[in-house]
């Protein structure tokens, strides 16, 4: 065996002053300086900044309608929450997740109501219906704990659909009918009467819930999630039983997803198949995905900001106001220098002047016509836009097809936009696009609020995501350097 | 220093593992001894990692037995042979990029530790008596390699690492699962010469003051004679050679299988 050498004196290798100063750059900027304050705070006043905003919302709000809307934002929060551990954490694809809630609400139907003749009281109920749902999530999870990726998402979709199609053509759940005469929570021989007492009753379910999420995370059951999820080869090959966490995750966030139902289901007072299908499962991913999967807090912002979105949208006005702000916004963002996204605006109504001009002189039937939107900016664009006088039929419905040529004129356009390579002609190219996304608007998709809704809701996310691929409160997670 | 003069820690008999056609091993014998440092050396596609994958339990092999402590490991998932006390590296760095140094060394103590869910949400004494407990593990086992991977270092994600430093924090979350045998996958592969030297006294160090047996596959052949015990050639999953160092590079068969028959027939 040869002697070894002593190494010659050098710089030492391995301590990087630049990685080492890192963290003083960047608390000194605000945003890092937010972020550090946060990192430092004891978990119970992170906890206390999360629900505050949650425990003062009835204090500002006087009408049921809002109120219901924060039971049921609360609920989708919980939802989110639940998602969040399989996808976030542990890292499964999980595409059966919705039917754990309908299970949840199912099962509330089932002790509780008129129709099955039975009434637990919620003390009971809520908490059984949390261990049997999770139950299921393990039973689920055992025949596909060994999937991976795509087949696990099928394989878990499948399940989905096998609850949905059961629910429908079963008798004991009274088929697409559902189950309507649900009893109100009854806590301890109380019932809950007031849509208040609803929210606060979910306001406490997600204050638990969070806190358990949260303390499971900051556990060894969390960290080896974390692991499995970074590489499961490794995970195993470091003592840790990959399957088994597996089975813990998915009966962790299926248990979530069961209280959720079994407050979600007397909120409603009834039940239906259709409640549970694959627009609840895309609205749940959307809100994990916006909030950033693998956050508490990015998941509870997530769910706040997506259901409170789409309730919003429901109001032609604000739509509006919605659609065309948004435009204007990201066209401020994304044009460089400023009088870019200027010139292009200011060409845009120079440009539909001009057409809208050209237009009443050699077909005055095209324009004229009145909107369905009824907001001030609606009012403006009407006559600025091409809008046929009979765009709205008697029984209030656009008839027009100029609507629906302008939708599919939009995406050709949109897509030969992306081909342009040369900036100017880009920016050209952008003045009539913009023009006829106004038309589509106000032609065809302020009229059907609850589909632009959607639309737009894609759009957001679609926006999102080209910015921040973690979403909003995420961490961007590296693959491979 | 021969086989003999320590207890068997690890044994391999017979071990075969074809994939389709391919024999990666082919009636392979090897025994570690306690307290033992055995190089595996062999040209690329010898069957070297196939052997550690199969000793962990990543592939059941299709003859043979493998012995640790005297029982036999296989048809075991691979986290509890594991938990028995062998623990690995990879040749292609497997860590959990995302986490932080610390939580990668802290997270391979699992095995070792017991809270489930629910005495994790109750925090129970003895949960946070075991978090506090593989929080120093971790600290203590990322002081090993001086001060490279301590201070700012436990909260940096791994992924900001240097090359170097990641196959350090890949030994160190190997020696919090606690092994009594390490397998270290070519340590040393894409180490400038100082790291190199360095890996080299670490490994010897390991032996000292953790006090493993290291069964460890190199190219690097000042690694290997700096370092073994005992060393061991494969070609084609079948053990040419097996000896101190100057035995097995100058086995004729060696240099057959690294540099062709020519070659050893000029020698």
């Amino acid at each position: 065996m040869s002697e070894p050498q002593q190494p010659p004196k050098q710089p030492r290798i391995g301590v990087d002053s630049w990685v080492a100063s890192a963290d003083e750059r960047r608390s000194r900027s605000p945003a890092g300086r937010v972020q550090d304050a946060y990192d430092r705070a004891p978990p119970a006043l992170k906890l206390l900044a999360l629900a505050l905003p949650f425990a003062v919302f009835p204090l500002f709000v006087d009408s049921d309608y809002l109120m219901q809307v924060g039971v049921d934002t609360l609920v989708f929060v919980l939802l989110a929450l639940g998602l969040n551990v399989a996808v976030g954490w542990v890292g499964l694809l999980d595409l059966g997740y919705v039917a754990f809630f309908g299970i949840g609400a199912y099962l509330y139907a089932t002790v509780a109501s008129e129709y099955a003749g039975r009434h637990w009281d919620a003390q009971f109920a809520i908490p059984l219906i949390a261990v049997a749902v999770a139950v299921t999530g393990f039973l689920v999870g055992l025949p596909s704990r060994r999937l991976v990726g795509d087949y696990l998402a099928i394989v878990t979709l499948f399940f989905l659909q096998l609850w949905l199609v059961v629910l429908v053509n079963a008798s004991f759940t009274r088929g697409p009918n559902g189950i309507s005469d649900i009893d109100p929570l009854e806590f301890f021989g109380r019932r809950l009467t007031s849509l208040d007492a609803y929210y606060y009753v979910a306001l406490i379910a997600f204050v638990l819930i969070v806190s358990f999420l949260y303390l499971v995370n900051h556990s060894r059951t969390g960290r080896a999630w974390r692991a499995l999820r970074e590489d499961e080869l490794a995970a195993e090959l470091m003592t840790m039983p990959v399957n088994r966490l597996k089975l813990i995750g998915f009966a962790v966030g299926a248990g979530v997803a069961g209280i959720a139902g079994a407050i979600f289901a007397p909120v409603q007072g009834a039940v239906f198949p259709a409640s549970f299908d694959l627009v609840l499962l895309i609205t749940v991913y959307a809100m994990v995905v916006l909030g950033g999967a693998g956050s508490l807090i990015g998941v509870t912002v997530g769910a706040v900001v997506i259901n409170g979105s789409l309730e919003a949208l429901r109001d032609a006005d604000n739509a509006s106001w919605l659609f065309y702000g948004v435009i204007a916004l990201v066209l401020l963002a994304l044009l460089r220098p400023w009088w870019q996204p200027v010139a292009v605006l200011g060409a845009t109504v120079v440009f539909g002047l001009v057409v809208h001009e050209v237009a009443e002189q050699v077909r005055p039937s095209l324009v004229g016509g009145q909107s369905f939107g009824e907001a001030r900016i609606d009012e403006i664009v009407d006559s600025w836009v091409l809008l046929p006088q009979n765009i709205v039929t008697a029984d209030g419905l656009p008839s027009g097809a100029l609507g629906r040529l302008a939708y599919m004129g939009l995406v050709a356009a949109v897509l030969g936009l992306t081909l342009v390579r040369s900036r100017v002609w880009r920016l050209v190219g952008l003045v009539p696009v913009l023009y006829l996304a106004a038309c589509v608007w106000a032609n065809l998709l302020v009229a059907q609020a609850a589909v632009a809704r959607f639309i737009l809701i894609g759009a957001l996310l679609v926006g999102l995501m080209a910015f921040r691929p973690q979403g909003l409160f995420g961490k961007q997670r590296v693959e491979i350097v | 220093m021969s086989t003999n003069d320590r207890a068997p820690l690890l044994e391999v008999q017979n071990l075969s593992l074809a994939f389709g056609g391919l024999r990666c091993l082919d009636g392979l014998d090897l025994t570690v001894g306690e307290g033992e440092i055995v190089s595996v050396i062999g040209p690329n596609g010898a069957g070297k990692t196939t052997l550690f994958n199969v000793i962990t339990g990543v592939y059941p092999p299709e003859e043979g037995e493998i012995l640790f402590e005297g029982s036999s490991i296989l048809g075991l998932d691979p986290h509890r042979i594991a938990r028995r006390g062998i623990a690995r590296t990879f040749q292609t760095l497997r860590l959990f990029l995302n986490m932080t140094v610390k939580e990668n060394v802290m997270a391979a103590a699992y095995g070792h530790t017991k809270a489930g869910v629910l005495r994790s949400v109750l925090r129970t004494p003895g949960m946070r008596r075991e978090e506090r407990e593989i929080e120093r593990l971790a600290e203590e086992r990322l002081a090993f390699f001086g001060d490279r991977l301590v201070g700012y270092r436990w909260r940096q994600p791994a992924y900001s690492l240097s090359y170097a430093n990641r196959r350090r924090l890949e030994i160190a979350r190997a020696t919090a699962a606690q092994p009594r045998l390490l397998l270290l996958d070519e340590p040393a592969a894409g180490m400038n010469p100082v790291e190199t030297h360095e890996m080299t006294e670490l490994i010897a160090r390991l032996r000292e003051e953790g006090g493993y047996t290291i069964l460890v596959i190199e190219h690097d052949m000042h690694v290997v004679e700096g370092i073994s015990d005992r060393v061991v050639a494969l070609d084609h999953g079948v053990k040419i050679a097996e000896g101190t160092f100057e035995q097995v590079a100058t086995d004729p068969r060696v240099v057959e299988a690294y540099l062709g028959t020519s070659a050893a027939e000029q020698k």
